[in-house]
């Protein structure tokens, strides 16, 4: 077939449907191929070197603080009575949020047949992945006793001890370290094929035998697709009840607890709708740079980019239906400890916490109502930055705010973090960084065999009746399904 | 009759063994996915087996069009959701229950609700990973050799190339007759696969 009468197809195809395509600039399978690895395969940028310095940077301050933390205990962190939980769990529950993004877009949006997900969903995944790794670094290093942290798994000892199956929090350890796993096997099913295509045309022995390895012997043949495809469907089926599962079990360590404002039935649903929210918010933070950087606008495009600020918008609004939720309900239920807690957030001496994370999640999401708006990338780059903020914001609100005045006035205080503190969380973003980059610099950053699949050429029937399009119109038809 | 088990075995696997004078088969390519569709279709009605198509992404209908029916990926994946489960259930009891018991504000030592999270956790993760160990069985991966790699042209199939590829173990293969079918399929280019062994003689 001559690239005119495909060209013609194409622009027909979009006509007919009022559908702008997936893959924008006329690209061919090969042009696909190219443009993702490419930047694998050429020399290190000098631009990377100097970011992946400061984000070494962040991981060894990192690494400091935790030193610091194991030698001279938790008491380096500005938690007392009656705030035992601070900065740890904040920035825990901060993490794991940002993380449902990607399994959210993997496999949600995979079994919705929502096919614009293929040019984003490898970097969201593997932010997921390192999200996930941040947030695991939290709950290890506040327990105080660090070496007995392998207390939490199940594995037989000299003491006879076994692990207390009552606690959320051991729930947790199950709930998230099934997520990481479940993740990371995703992932790296997913990356087989792309791999396979980065061995396929790697120069060096090395790198072509690393490849090799890692891509198992990949030929792209049927029989293969046949078992791939299935168990692609059935790990997207699987991750689907587990994404939405991991948060509602981060929100049981609040909700089964008796702590006013801790103690409600909303916090599951209202804990994975903000972390969606805030996990869409950084991988637009993230592939607003990313594509812009790597020239992969024509792949990852205006309208990838607002589609997942529709998805901010709708969880962004959901999120704050559930704090005037919350609040209803604390007045309805007549209990004075509980109505306490709420008016206390909102005109407590952490009401600037608490109109930080309103502004932030509620108030400026609501701008992508705006057509203008929510394709306009530096903007959208703005409020995902605003909703980072604001969703670190929530978790504090509701870890700190609940605490700071408990049942008995007298052990009233107020909580304020150490410069520790401060270090170890700003050093998680280094240690996330550095994983970041590592990734974009040596893995395909878009899924090529997914995006090519998903292209009108990819169909066989795309070829029937040469240009009059009649056939291959029916093929593009579950994109269409917005 | 056990060998030719193993046999059929591999070659759902797409493993194929060479003929006693190392032909493996006949690699061809076809320009795009629907001449791909057409020639499995009329290869696979031409009684052939042991063939596959090779592609840079999954064809749809490729499977029918081959003969091939539903994947047997899930029956391994409800093993290891039932393992998991089963697991969880048992540990939680078992550590919970019987090996040490504490009484916790009055609470049952072993109570279904509070297993709840972990029995649906281990079963998904079960699940999982028996899935992803279970599709790279039933493929045959790892596979670090495979004769076809001795193909220059055969690169080009993660990139944007369709091969189909008969291979030499099929009842009725036959070099010359085999290669004109392709041809006449639209095949555009028919190479023959040498199998060396991992040997380097070339």
């Amino acid at each position: 077939m001559s690239t005119a009468s495909t060209d013609k197809n194409l622009a027909h195809l979009a006509d007919f449907h009022d559908e702008v395509p997936l893959v924008k600039g006329n690209l061919k399978f090969h042009d696909i191929t190219e443009i993702v690895s490419s930047h694998t395969e050429k020399k290190t940028p000098f631009a990377w070197y100097g970011a992946f310095s400061l984000a070494l940077a962040g991981l060894m301050l990192l690494l400091g603080m935790i030193a610091y933390l194991f030698w001279n205990g938790t008491g380096v962190w500005g938690l007392n009575n009656p705030v035992g939980w601070g900065y740890a769990i904040v920035n825990f529950v901060f993490w794991v949020g940002i993380g449902h993004a990607g399994t959210l877009i993997s496999a949600i949006l995979f079994l919705f047949r929502q096919q614009w997900r293929t040019a984003i969903n490898r970097s969201a995944e593997a932010m997921t992945i390192f999200a996930v790794i941040c947030a695991l670094v939290f709950p290890t290093i506040h327990v105080g006793r660090v070496w007995a942290i392998y207390w939490t798994l199940p594995l037989p000892n000299q003491m006879g001890m076994w692990p207390q199956f009552k606690s959320p929090l051991l729930w947790d350890v199950f709930a998230v370290s099934t997520y990481f796993t479940v993740s990371l096997v995703f992932w790296y099913i997913g990356l087989v094929p792309d791999l396979a295509t980065m061995r396929d045309r790697a120069k060096g022995k090395i790198r072509r035998l690393v490849l090799g390895v890692a891509s198992m012997g990949w030929t792209g043949a049927n029989r293969h697709w046949r078992n791939y495809e299935k168990a692609y469907l059935l790990l997207a089926a699987l991750a689907t009840p587990l994404v939405l599962s991991v948060h509602s079990v981060v929100s049981f360590d609040f909700a089964v607890s008796i702590v006013p404002g801790w103690h409600t039935t909303i916090f599951p649903p209202y804990f994975v709708a903000g972390a969606i929210f805030s996990g869409f918010a950084m991988v637009v933070t993230l592939l607003v740079i990313a594509r812009k950087i790597y020239g992969i606008e024509n792949i990852i495009t205006v309208e990838h980019l607002e589609k997942m600020n529709i998805i901010i918008l709708l969880t962004g609004t959901m999120v704050g239906f559930a704090y005037i939720t919350e609040f209803f309900i604390a007045w309805y239920s007549g209990v004075q400890y509980e109505q306490y807690a709420f008016v206390n957030r909102m005109f407590g001496p952490y009401a600037w916490a608490y109109w930080t994370m309103m502004s932030c999640n509620l108030f400026f999401p609501q701008f992508f109502w705006f057509k203008k708006l929510r394709r306009n990338v530096t903007f959208m780059f703005i409020i995902s930055i605003f909703v980072n903020i604001g969703m670190w914001f929530e978790r504090f609100v509701i870890t700190v705010t609940s605490l700071h005045r408990d049942y008995l006035p007298s052990s009233w205080d107020y909580y304020t973090p150490t410069a520790v503190d401060a270090l170890t969380f700003v050093g998680t973003f280094g240690l996330f960084f550095t994983l970041f980059l590592l990734f974009l610099r040596f893995m395909p950053m878009v899924a090529i065999a997914e995006v090519k699949g998903v292209m009108p050429e990819a169909d066989p029937h795309f070829y029937d009746h040469e240009g009059d399009g009649h056939h291959a119109e029916h093929a593009v038809e579950p994109s269409t399904q917005q | 009759m056990l060998n030719l088990l193993a046999r059929d075995v591999k070659a759902s696997m797409s493993i194929y063994d060479a003929s006693e004078d190392k032909v493996y088969g006949l690699l061809a390519e076809f320009a795009h996915p629907g001449e791909l569709l057409h020639a499995a279709e009329a290869v696979h009605e031409a009684g052939f087996r042991h063939f596959d198509t090779h592609s840079p992404f999954p064809i749809h209908g490729m499977d029918k069009a081959m003969g091939l029916g539903n994947s047997l990926v899930g029956w391994i994946t409800l093993g290891g959701g039932i393992t998991g489960l089963a697991l969880a259930t048992l540990m939680q009891w078992w550590m919970g229950a019987v090996a040490y018991p504490i009484n916790i504000s009055g609470k049952p030592f072993f109570a279904i609700e509070p297993s709840i999270p972990i029995m649906f956790e281990l079963t998904v993760l079960l699940a999982s990973l028996a899935t992803a160990a279970g599709m790279f069985a039933m493929n045959g991966l790892p596979r670090p050799y495979n004769p076809l790699f001795y193909s220059k042209n055969f690169l080009r199939v993660t990139d944007d190339a369709f091969f189909l590829h008969i291979a030499a173990s099929d009842s009725r293969f036959d070099q010359q007759a085999t290669a004109k079918m392709l041809q006449d399929l639209g095949a555009s280019a028919v190479e023959t696969i040498h199998d060396h062994g991992t040997e380097e003689n070339d």
